[in-house]
């Protein structure tokens, strides 16, 4: 349940961005019509801009909302001692002040940031290239007709159905070095022991691992959705030219699935960049920091330190963000240039 | 942005607290007490583990047929997330527990932040004048009290008499001859000598204090942990991992621990009275007086472990103070204590409860006693408690090769002049 909702976090955080682009394109397009267009256009339009009212209504509270106030507290230095608290029936005032950029000079000029930065390109890279390798490579596979089609599917979505927590607490168990049911079997096979999420390489390879057993299942359907909305005369007229099945996946089905693949490698990249309860349930952060991401850092800044940070969590929030975003929009324009309509 | 990754954050500490507890922590009741007698519920958040629970849980609910009119709801938090969860109820106010089981390293940060209601000036006193001294100490702040200390610990070395026996070798009193033990083991049974927690920066205390370090000294308000003592604390930890005397994990250190050390694959633990009860489950000590237990190890200076413990304290914000009160009280009372004592080996904090017969007779209490008395104790800051983290991650790098001894001490400094603006 709760990683249900963890998911839905993650995912709503990238619909987050997602809009935040959308609206940025959007409003760029309006910016440019006149005062009087946006009148007419308020006219005309008035039954469809109440009837959107409540949705940005709630939009503005829920993610407009928080999104200023994590933007103003990392421009103060509020933590757990100065921000205002009510216990029981005392109340107690806010002292926290404006400190201006203090905060992104203190986090960019740490060199941690640059190293849970390339730590995390290294880690989102890695686990949306392998996740989105496998879920094409499934996909094209329960693409075809055979016996047991139904059940393989079924196999292959429940991942995606277990509470991510369930299973990332699933892998903790096999993963632990000295009990874990991995070594057990390894040693069976006379292989050492290998120390799964003791040993910063072994670590990562463990948390990519864990990601990508998460993902592929989402993976695997959207571009199974995709596989079957090509043609299949396209594969047919192909045949009968000729073409050899490498040919055909070449120039029929990576063409065709296109708008889907970009689509959900965008949406993967956002969600593994901020794959919060992998690294946190499965090793901490550790051994050490080896695995540490940006989101992860934010969080020990914010908790785990006392007085809690609350300006520097929201610094590293907003700077979060603000890749994510630079990304988003790079990634969009490129699409644009090759001819994609986003 | 803040509140997004707060409530993934939030979302994920309550998934790993719901997991484990499973328990219901709603308070929906806010009596107090109705002409003089007490009523209403008392939320009590303990952090014990899972040998322990059961007990506690069984006195916690006795406290009904004193204050029939007083319901008892028992909430076990796991002590990892415990402060993290107190925090984060404590803040909000909504479905904050009326009563904590504080670390002792906790109680001053809570106080600081306004989280703990004063003990009342009459059990004030009487902590003052009936339990240990250094006991008592852990529950102020700025010389007011603001917890009942319910037990005190330390760390002490356990052992598997009948594997040191086998490999002909005596209990360890140095890291010298704990590593020479180690190897006898080895050559004996193949197992290991020692485990050594990784993933928990409390196991490296005996080792700084063994070389004659500290993490901070709080009088001149300065960071110690980055000293020579702290890099040679460093060193030591490391070398015992390569020279195979000791085995460790990066994760699940505690169960890992537990299960090595029960099941005969480690013929040494260090830990505390906490994990007395535990122990006994294994089948290595299905005869108890298997188990012994000696002082930690010396490093090259002295032999020295933390005072450690927990203090029940109450919510400020409690809207049911009186009846908190009454309770943390019967939680810190000597029948209490004596039962605590006997049945989980846990050491009382009342200087008379070590007069009761069922506490003289418990082997555990025998030893730990004397081991508290001369246990180091703590700087009581509000930081204390956030010091851990910055060192575990220090700590698991040299103790894996990571890092060198020099740059996981003078990183762990770093930190912790981070957490303590102003300190040297």
């Amino acid at each position: 349940m709760a990683a249900h909702t963890s998911q839905s976090v993650a995912k709503a955080a990238g619909d987050d961005v997602e809009k935040d682009v959308a609206a940025r394109g959007r409003s760029r397009r309006t910016d440019s019509g006149n005062r009087g267009g946006l009148r007419r256009a308020l006219a005309t339009h008035w039954y469809a801009w109440a009837m959107i009212a409540p949705v940005v209504l709630v939009l503005g509270v829920i993610i407009g909302w928080p999104l200023i106030r994590g933007v103003y507290l990392s421009l103060t230095d509020a933590n757990e001692r100065n921000v205002s608290r009510t216990i029981g029936a005392r109340h107690i005032e806010a002292t926290y002040e404006f400190v201006g950029l203090d905060n992104y000079a203190a986090v960019l000029g740490d060199p941690v940031f640059l190293q849970r930065l390339v730590w995390t390109v290294v880690w989102t890279v890695a686990c949306v290239s392998i996740t989105f390798t496998l879920g094409l490579v499934l996909a094209n596979m329960l693409n075809r007709n055979f016996r047991g089609r139904a059940a393989y599917r079924m196999a292959l979505i429940l991942p995606w159905a277990v509470p991510g927590f369930v299973s990332v607490f699933a892998w903790r168990f096999l993963f632990n070095r000295d009990n874990g049911i991995l070594n057990k079997i390894l040693d069976g096979g006379g292989i050492a022991a290998v120390p799964w999420l003791d040993d910063p390489t072994w670590a990562k390879f463990s948390v990519v691992a864990v990601t990508v057993w998460l993902g592929v299942p989402f993976m695997m359907v959207a571009l199974l959705g995709g596989l079957q909305s090509i043609p299949g005369e396209l594969y047919e007229a192909a045949e009968m030219d000729g073409a050899s099945p490498w040919q055909r996946f070449r120039h029929i089905t990576l063409p065709g699935l296109r708008a889907v693949s970009m689509t959900v490698i965008l949406l993967s990249t956002i969600w593994t960049f901020n794959m919060f309860p992998v690294i946190f349930l499965l090793t901490r952060g550790g051994p050490g920091d080896s695995t540490e991401i940006l989101v992860t850092q934010a969080f020990r800044e914010a908790f785990v330190a006392s007085p809690r940070d609350f300006a520097g969590s929201a610094t590293w929030g907003v700077l979060i963000l603000a890749l994510l975003m630079i990304f988003a929009l790079v990634y969009r324009r490129s699409l644009r240039k090759q001819g994609e309509v986003w | 942005m803040r509140r997004g990754i707060a409530a993934t954050a939030l979302v994920a500490a309550l998934a790993l607290a719901a997991t484990a507890c499973g328990g219901d922590t709603k308070d929906d009741s806010g009596e107090t007490k109705t002409g003089g007698e007490l009523s209403g519920t008392v939320t009590w958040w303990d952090t014990s583990n899972d040998a322990e629970k059961a007990s506690f849980q069984k006195i916690a609910e006795a406290f009904t047929a004193k204050h029939p009119k007083v319901t008892v709801k028992y909430v076990n938090v796991p002590y990892g997330d415990a402060q993290n969860k107190v925090k984060n109820a404590f803040s909000s106010g909504s479905d904050a527990p009326d009563v904590i089981r504080a670390d002792v390293g906790w109680v001053a940060d809570f106080a600081s932040l306004g989280y703990l209601d004063e003990v009342p000036a009459e059990t004030a006193k009487k902590v003052d004048a009936e339990f240990l001294p250094q006991a008592a100490a852990s529950g102020k702040y700025e010389g007011k009290t603001y917890a009942v200390p319910q037990v005190i610990d330390t760390l002490g070395l356990f052992y598997n008499k009948k594997m040191l026996a086998d490999a002909g070798v005596q209990p360890p009193k140095t890291l010298e001859e704990l590593k020479t033990a180690a190897a006898a083991i080895k050559a004996k049974s193949g197992k290991a000598g020692l485990y050594l927690r990784g993933d928990d920066s409390y196991w490296f205390l005996p080792l700084i204090y063994g070389e004659g370090g500290d993490l901070v000294d709080a009088k001149n308000k300065t960071v110690t942990v980055d000293n020579a003592a702290g890099v040679k604390a460093f060193q030591t930890a490391r070398d015992l991992v390569t020279s195979g005397a000791a085995v460790t994990n990066a994760t699940d250190g505690w169960t890992n621990m537990q299960t090595a050390f029960k099941s005969g694959e480690a013929a040494m633990m260090i830990n505390g009275p906490w994990a007395v009860a535990d122990t006994y489950a294994g089948d290595q000590f299905k005869d108890k007086a298997n188990l012994g237990v000696a002082a930690v190890p010396a490093g090259s200076v002295k032999a020295g472990a933390p005072q450690g413990g927990h203090d029940l304290g109450v919510y400020a914000g409690s809207k049911n103070r009186d009846a908190a009160h009454a309770f943390v009280e019967y939680m810190t009372s000597q029948e209490v204590q004596v039962q605590s004592a006997k049945e989980l080996s846990l050491l009382p904090t009342r200087t008379a409860a070590y007069e009761q017969p069922d506490v003289k007779s418990s082997e555990m209490v025998q030893f730990f006693k004397p081991a508290v008395d001369k246990a180091v104790e703590r700087a009581w800051i509000p930081e204390n408690g956030s010091l851990f983290e910055p060192l575990k991650v220090e700590y698991t790098k040299a103790i894996t090769g990571a890092s060198s001894p020099e740059d996981a001490a003078k990183a762990a400094g770093a930190e912790f002049r981070k957490i303590l603006k102003g300190w040297k």
